[in-house]
């Protein structure tokens, strides 16, 4: 009987997290999710065209639905966030093929509509932290995150060089503080970007959330009471 | 002429109302356990209006299926809402379904005269799983494939026709178009019809013979003067007006998940389903949507191939026999005696941890521990003729409580 | 057991039940029926289209696509122009009075907002077929008579070069003149009317 119980509470205990992470033992750093932080998701969308969409397509969010959701005007968006398209109604999509790209890459870079839901958002930004020199590599670099990862670390300007030591420690060739927080803060806004294109009905699935539940108990308050008056017949 | 007159002139349709509803009788005793039928009707409903608006903008092909579903949730309006209905009405099927046949577990619901409310039953649950295992193959994500891939290979176990029928079954010598857009054609209108056909005939055997209630008395036995029984009352208005209390309530805990946490830490809508499917990389740890993971525990518990598909088979088919592997004469917990209490415990323990052992790896503790449980659940069919004959059972009483 | 049924109060409920559960049904019902409407694909690919005109020669007609539906831009001569009025006789509805075909801002003699550019949706406007351009005057087969415009070959309807349906023949109106406007001189946008337009 003890042991049935003890199991059952290291069961409940346990059962937090069905998911695995593909990293295993990298610890993931938490980040500010804010999907209400419109500056932040304008920043990162800014990061986002600049420095992801030449290879990564974003390929069923639509310019336009960003532009709404962001506090941006089609004529905004069209001059500063469109490199690819011409038409605000489009889709982000790119103009790599997927066989040139396998040839160039060895992989085709994946579509990140909606990677963050796919990998999450801890993941995806300690993944862009996570870069570091490593000569053996064609490209330069390697990731703590992700090992021998095909992607190269496009943002290397914002951060700087990095290199780990023999202990799996990062450490910041600049020593700079200030460009390491101008870096975190850079990525966390990517992130957040990330996130709304995800799933950009969510704002608007948790703000309708509480006026159905306000229904809902409105609904029980005359319900409930129906139920009272005609089982006062029973017994 | 009344218009209800010239109706039923032609149409049954006050007879039916009658006895089906205003002059059906229930017990009156019918406590929490008793919410979960009507619940699992609403849901059905949900599921097959909600389906119904998904198959109008879902495309099933291997090359469009991925896009479709993000269409849905981003370019169709209110898309977003139809999609999270649908996929959490499939898991809210699943918790309502499980309790409601717990009920019939502590009542003794599937007991004579009821044995055949209870096959009907058993067949709509496996039709249920059926239908959810097609429809999971359909966003065509990663888990979508793999998942299928793994359980359509369990066929190609069974000796000689093995292979034949798998390849049967996909179309294909691997999951491919083929067996997308026939799941497609079995989730939406084979099994639907399947399902309604027999929540029909679960329902007509139920009024046939009567509810069962916590107690396990037969309200039949003892009737008033006008031939009602004396511990009944009619099914409308009084159940109608509790299960719409019921109905309520569950709404609102339904509304909280899907406003607030649709993919409910990946066990609703799992996280490698959001990248499309891949035939060349299977995915580190392929998990079956947490309704079947019992199931899953007990097959990877038995190192034959063959033999862990015959076993999570058995685990189903044993339910069917419940009604006569129990030889007493009790229906109802509350006055059973205790070696059945024991054992129902000790079933539904292994059948919760089973449920969890199916989503970890299957190596080392784990596995020992799915053998064990697995033994335990077995064994709660294969003694129960046994320990039900010689248990301790208290009188029953006549009426009531 | 009480043996007064209070039946006001129960009349209220049941009344009171309904109207808030008569309320979540139809609040339930809008966006299913919603989800019918146009999507934002739909939408986009529906977005107005936009022409350079200024290589357009005179007497030159381009059909562009919008909406699925051809559409055609002529840039007509001045003589044209002129020999519209003469034809108010042959037409079924030559002042444009049917409101349906075209908008506000071109029910005026030329069917247009600028005399020497026509914008018209080229679909027959009897049973759908796509009319030939006939900009030559008087051809064999459409008689001494032809002042130029559009022949319809499925039926034999004809129409002018403000797209004014003839009379006698079987299509019942003028071809549809889409929503439209001109940003500078040298772009059309169809499918938007001019800013400010109510």
């Amino acid at each position: 009987m003890k042991l049935i119980v003890s199991f059952l509470v290291y069961l409940l205990v346990s059962i937090a997290t069905p998911g695995f992470a593909a990293s295993g033992k990298v610890h993931l750093d938490s980040v500010d999710i804010d999907l209400s932080d419109k500056a932040s998701l304008q920043r990162g969308a800014k990061i986002f065209m600049n420095y992801c969409l030449s290879c990564h397509s974003a390929a069923y969010m639509r310019y336009n639905r960003m532009g709404k959701d962001l506090g941006l005007s089609d004529a905004q968006v069209t001059e500063s966030l469109m490199f690819a398209s011409d038409k605000v109604g489009d889709t982000m999509t790119i103009a790599m093929r997927p066989k040139d790209a396998k040839k160039w890459f060895g992989v085709v870079p994946p579509d990140l509509s909606v990677i963050s839901r796919a990998r999450g958002t801890e993941w995806l930004y300690t993944y862009l932290r996570s870069y570091y020199l490593d000569i053996n590599k064609p490209l330069g670099t390697n990731n703590l995150v992700f090992k021998d990862v095909g992607m190269p670390h496009v943002m290397w300007q914002e951060q700087g060089y990095v290199r780990k030591d023999s202990d799996n420690k990062l450490h910041a060739l600049t020593g700079d503080q200030a460009t390491a927080f101008e870096y975190n803060m850079m990525v966390r806004d990517l992130v957040n970007f990330l996130a709304y294109i995800g799933e950009p009905s969510k704002i608007q699935r948790l703000a309708l959330g509480k006026w159905v539940l306000l229904y809902l108990a409105l609904f029980f308050f005359v319900a409930y009471p129906l139920k009272k008056i005609f089982w006062e017949d029973v017994h | 002429m009344r218009l209800l007159t010239w109706i039923d002139a032609r149409f049954p349709a006050s007879k039916l109302w009658n006895e089906h509803l205003a002059e059906y009788y229930a017990p009156k005793n019918f406590n929490f356990w008793y919410f979960f039928g009507s619940l699992a009707l609403l849901i059905l409903v949900l599921q097959i209006v909600t389906g119904i608006f998904l198959t109008m903008h879902y495309k099933p092909d291997t090359s469009l299926a991925f896009a479709s579903v993000e269409y849905i949730m981003r370019d169709v309006q209110w898309g977003w809402l139809i999609r999270y209905l649908h996929s959490t009405g499939a898991s809210a099927f699943f918790v309502v379904v499980y309790l409601h046949m717990f009920r019939g577990l502590i009542y003794g619901s599937y007991k004579q005269p009821r044995e055949l409310v209870w096959i009907f039953g058993m067949l709509i649950y496996v039709a249920l799983m059926a239908e959810a295992f097609m429809g999971y193959l359909l966003p065509w994500g990663q888990m979508s494939y793999w998942g299928a891939q793994v359980i359509i290979s369990l066929f190609g176990a069974i000796p000689y026709i093995g292979e034949g029928l798998a390849l049967w079954i996909r179309g294909d010598f691997v999951v491919a178009d083929a067996t997308l857009n026939r799941f497609f054609a079995f989730h939406v209108i084979a099994v639907p019809l399947v399902l309604l056909g027999l929540v029909v005939a679960h329902i007509i055997a139920l009024h046939e013979v009567g509810s069962n209630n916590p107690d396990g008395v037969e309200i039949k036995k003892l009737k008033d003067e006008n031939g009602i029984p004396v511990d009944g009352i009619a099914f409308h208005p009084y159940y109608s007006v509790k299960d719409l209390v019921g109905v309520i309530v569950f709404l609102f805990i339904f509304s909280i998940i899907l406003f607030y946490m649709p993919e409910m830490g990946g066990w609703f809508l799992e996280k490698d389903n959001f990248i499309p499917a891949d035939p060349l990389k299977t995915p580190e740890h392929i998990v079956p949507l947490w309704y079947f993971t019992p199931f899953y525990a007990i097959l990877r518990a038995v190192p034959d191939k063959l033999f862990g598909v015959l076993a999570m088979g058995g685990a189903i088919v044993v339910l069917f026999l419940l009604p006569w592997l129990d030889r007493s004469p009790v229906k109802s917990i509350r006055y059973r005696g205790p070696l059945f209490k024991i054992a129902l415990s000790l079933f539904t323990i292994s059948f919760i941890a089973l449920g969890y052992l199916g989503t970890q790896p299957a190596t080392g503790l784990y596995t020992l521990m799915a053998q064990i449980f697995s033994v335990i659940y077995f064994s709660f069919f294969l003694f129960m003729p046994l320990y039900t004959a010689i248990d301790k059972d208290k009188p029953v009483p006549h009426r009531v409580s | 057991m009480t043996n007064t049924v209070d039946v006001d109060k129960r009349r209220f409920l049941t009344n009171a039940t309904t109207v808030v559960g008569g309320i979540g049904a139809i609040a339930v019902a809008i966006p299913f029926i919603s989800s019918l409407s146009p999507s934002a694909r739909a939408e986009a690919a529906g977005a107005p289209v936009t022409l350079d005109i200024s290589k357009l020669e005179v007497g030159q007609m381009i059909t562009i696509e919008w909406r699925g539906k051809p559409v055609w831009v002529l840039r007509r001569t001045d003589e044209t122009l002129s020999t519209l009025s003469t034809l108010v006789d042959r037409l079924r509805d030559p002042d444009s009075d049917n409101p349906d075909q075209q908008p506000d801002y071109c029910k005026n003699p030329g069917r247009s907002i600028r005399d020497d550019i026509l914008v018209l949706v080229g679909i027959c406007t009897h049973l759908g077929c796509s009319p030939t351009h006939r900009p030559e005057l008087a051809p064999d087969d459409l008689g001494e008579d032809w002042k130029g415009g559009f022949f319809c070959p499925c039926h034999g309807s004809k129409f002018d070069l403000a797209g004014r349906v003839y009379s006698g023949l079987p299509a019942p109106s003028n071809l549809v003149v889409p929503p439209h406007h001109f940003v500078g001189n040298s772009q059309l946008l169809i499918g938007a009317d001019p800013v400010g337009y109510a």
